[in-house]
């Protein structure tokens, strides 16, 4: 079959790949109809991750149709029409049993290597480096899905493929980064960073009762995006976000904050020349600017949420303004399993359609292009979505 | 008397003979110990001090560990099968003291206790989670035959009995005299709010020489790593079924 490789940094390749096989009993075969590229995935494009290996197939939003199933899955069978978790989860184990699916004791096969940078493991992930799991990922015409019977969640006929597709990440991630603020009705919602998941986070923050939501970014059409689902912008170049933000809340900053950004963060201050140069002499893992700006401003005994991928440790955490603000900090992999029923149902009778973010529709073999495309915001690129076959 | 009244129920799992020998043992220590005064004494001091109150008490800290209890009948050791093992071997010689090496290792499961007791207990079960293990086999009444994976393709057998069992508590196992590997070991199994914790304690004293290299190779250069991933693998299959594998996935690798 043909997979998209990570070949090295700023490297990605369409290569023929053997088809992958069931490995064990609660496994099963799913032939991929639709599958997108994550902002995440661009900390592997440009090599923030460790642990990634040349060869590696990338990938961890995608969906399609059963093909195969283990003698250990009882739920699902060939034919039916699946989304995929991008996190892999063990439904047994106590952090499954308590909703905590992205972090799974069971389904990480390196999980020394992730103790090894964070004390104990979480979840193995789809196409996300060896430190995390080491699986095949799903942008391919195949993919092999462990735990199947907890997993995959089937969707209705009606609904296309980019109804749903986001599912899979980024639409519970834009959710759960919202529900995180513990957002009490009329409450002031400021998001930093418009791309797809702060885009769902946008409306999400209405739909949980936030009475303002202010969206942070610098591409135009992500801010007009934002702007269409009820936000008021800034530009998040200007210098003087924190003091238009408070102007805005009456002096109070704030009611929570959202960091969907992450750790290859831009900024217009100093902070950002020194986390660029830290980060380009391996001297430091992540740059944070919007991170900072976040706890910056948010009020005091406001909430931080924390959708955003950091990988290392973070230099220069303004964590004492945090402390005497008195901030709630909530972050986390997505529990993408623990939402779905009820995104689904959001989805299905209209309160979002979640197709709105996908700018680009290619096959599989844009890929190389697309990254490039997607990581460098060209050609108004909010969101790419690729057909394999 | 002082030492009655430390003889407090549960606490007493030395032999009464042996209890007069570390006592013996003990205050030899501690007098030449002090006599001397400096480091070295002071170490001969503290040590004479623990052997006089193992003796005094009854209790080892060890043999709580191995789940041993000596302190019925003259070093005769029961278990739960109710075979008594033959007097001769001491498991504190097989533990080789300062030369041994001791592995303690946790993890909590999120099973019933019975369900993890009855699978560990079937010896032959442990392969499917112990990689350096080939097979384990039940030869008579409470002794095993173990066969595991040596460097380039050796294999390492020895065999071992059980020397102490209590049902949904405690399985402790000890190699017999004579054995390529010394080693004693205890599996227990308790409560935890967050389902059964089951701690391992493995102590071996692998012999010198050129095959004492192999072995030590064999269980690896850190032995806590190696029993750490093995009671993974156990908690793995136990609450999922399987154990998580990539070997065989597609990649685009040369």
């Amino acid at each position: 079959m043909r997979a998209v490789c990570w070949e090295g940094r700023g490297d990605v390749r369409v290569e023929n790949v053997p088809d992958p096989t069931l490995l064990n009993p609660r496994d099963a075969i799913v032939r991929i109809t639709s599958t997108a590229i994550c902002g995440s995935d661009v900390h592997l494009y440009d090599g923030f991750i460790p642990t990634m290996k040349a060869g590696d197939i990338l990938g961890h939003e995608f969906m399609g149709v059963v093909e195969d199933v283990g003698r250990g899955v009882a739920n699902l069978k060939k034919g039916d029409r699946v989304i995929v978790p991008f996190p892999i989860a063990c439904g047994h184990c106590f952090f499954c049993t308590h909703d905590l699916y992205s972090c799974c004791d069971n389904s990480n096969p390196n999980a020394w290597m992730a103790e090894k940078f964070y004390g104990y493991t979480a979840a193995g992930l789809f196409g996300y480096s060896h430190m995390l799991g080491g699986y095949a990922g799903g942008q391919a015409e195949y993919a092999r899905v462990p735990f199947a019977d907890v997993g995959p969640f089937k969707v209705p006929d009606h609904l296309t493929d980019e109804h749903v597709l986001f599912l899979t990440d980024i639409y519970p991630t834009g959710f759960m980064a919202a529900e995180n603020c513990n957002i009490q009705p009329g409450d002031t919602v400021a998001v930093w960073g418009c791309g797809p998941v702060g885009q769902f986070a946008i409306r999400s923050a209405f739909l949980l009762g936030a009475g303002r939501v202010i969206a942070i970014d610098t591409v135009p059409e992500r801010l007009m995006m934002a702007n269409e689902g009820g936000a008021e912008t800034l530009d998040s170049m200007d210098p003087d976000v924190f003091s238009k933000l408070r102007n805005m809340t009456g002096g109070i900053g704030p009611d929570s904050c959202i960091d969907a950004v992450g750790l290859e963060a831009h900024g217009p201050h100093l902070d950002y020349v020194y986390d660029k140069i830290k980060t380009m002499t391996f001297m430091a893992t992540d740059r944070i600017s919007a991170l900072r700006q976040a706890i910056h401003s948010c009020r005091k005994g406001g909430t931080v949420s924390v959708p955003g991928v950091y990988g290392g440790f973070l230099d220069k955490v303004p964590f004492g303004a945090a402390m005497n603000k008195g901030l709630t900090i909530k972050t986390g992999q997505t529990h993408v399993h623990k939402y779905l029923p009820r995104l689904l149902r959001y989805i299905e009778t209209g309160a979002i359609n979640p197709s709105f973010v996908v700018t680009h529709r290619v096959s599989l073999d844009e890929a190389p292009n697309m990254y490039r495309t997607f990581r460098d915001k060209k050609d108004g690129c909010v969101k790419v979505v690729m057909k394999p076959h | 008397m002082a030492v009655a009244a430390m003889n407090y129920e549960g606490r007493v799992n030395v032999g009464r003979m042996e209890r007069w020998m570390s006592m013996v043992a003990g205050g030899a220590l501690a007098a030449y110990g002090l006599k001397r005064r400096q480091t070295p004494g002071g170490a001969a001091a503290l040590a004479g001090a623990a052997l006089l109150y193992r003796g005094a008490t009854g209790h080892c800290d060890v043999y709580q560990a191995l789940g041993i209890n000596r302190a019925h009948g003259n070093g005769a050791r029961e278990y739960g099968t109710g075979v008594i093992a033959d007097r001769g071997s001491d498991t504190r010689e097989q533990l080789g003291g300062r030369r041994g090496i001791h592995v303690e290792e946790a993890v909590t499961i999120n099973k019933p206790l019975a369900e993890l007791y009855r699978f560990w207990r079937n010896f032959e079960n442990l392969p499917k989670f112990m990689n350096h293990l080939e097979s384990v086999s039940t030869r008579e009444e409470g002794i095993s035959h173990w066969v595991a994976k040596g460097p380039a393709r050796t294999r390492v057998e020895w065999d071992a009995r059980i020397i102490n069992e209590v049902q949904n508590k405690v399985i402790g196992w000890q190699s017999l005299e004579g054995s390529t590997i010394s080693t004693a070991g205890s599996v227990n199994f308790d409560e935890d709010p967050h389902g059964t914790r089951v701690t391992v304690h493995l102590q071996y004293n692998p012999p010198g020489g050129k095959l004492g290299a192999a072995i030590a190779r064999l269980f690896g250069e850190e032995p806590n790593q190696t029993i750490r991933e093995d009671l993974r693998r156990f908690k793995q299959l136990m609450e999922t079924g399987e154990i998580p594998t990539t070997a065989g996935q597609p990649s685009g690798r040369r």
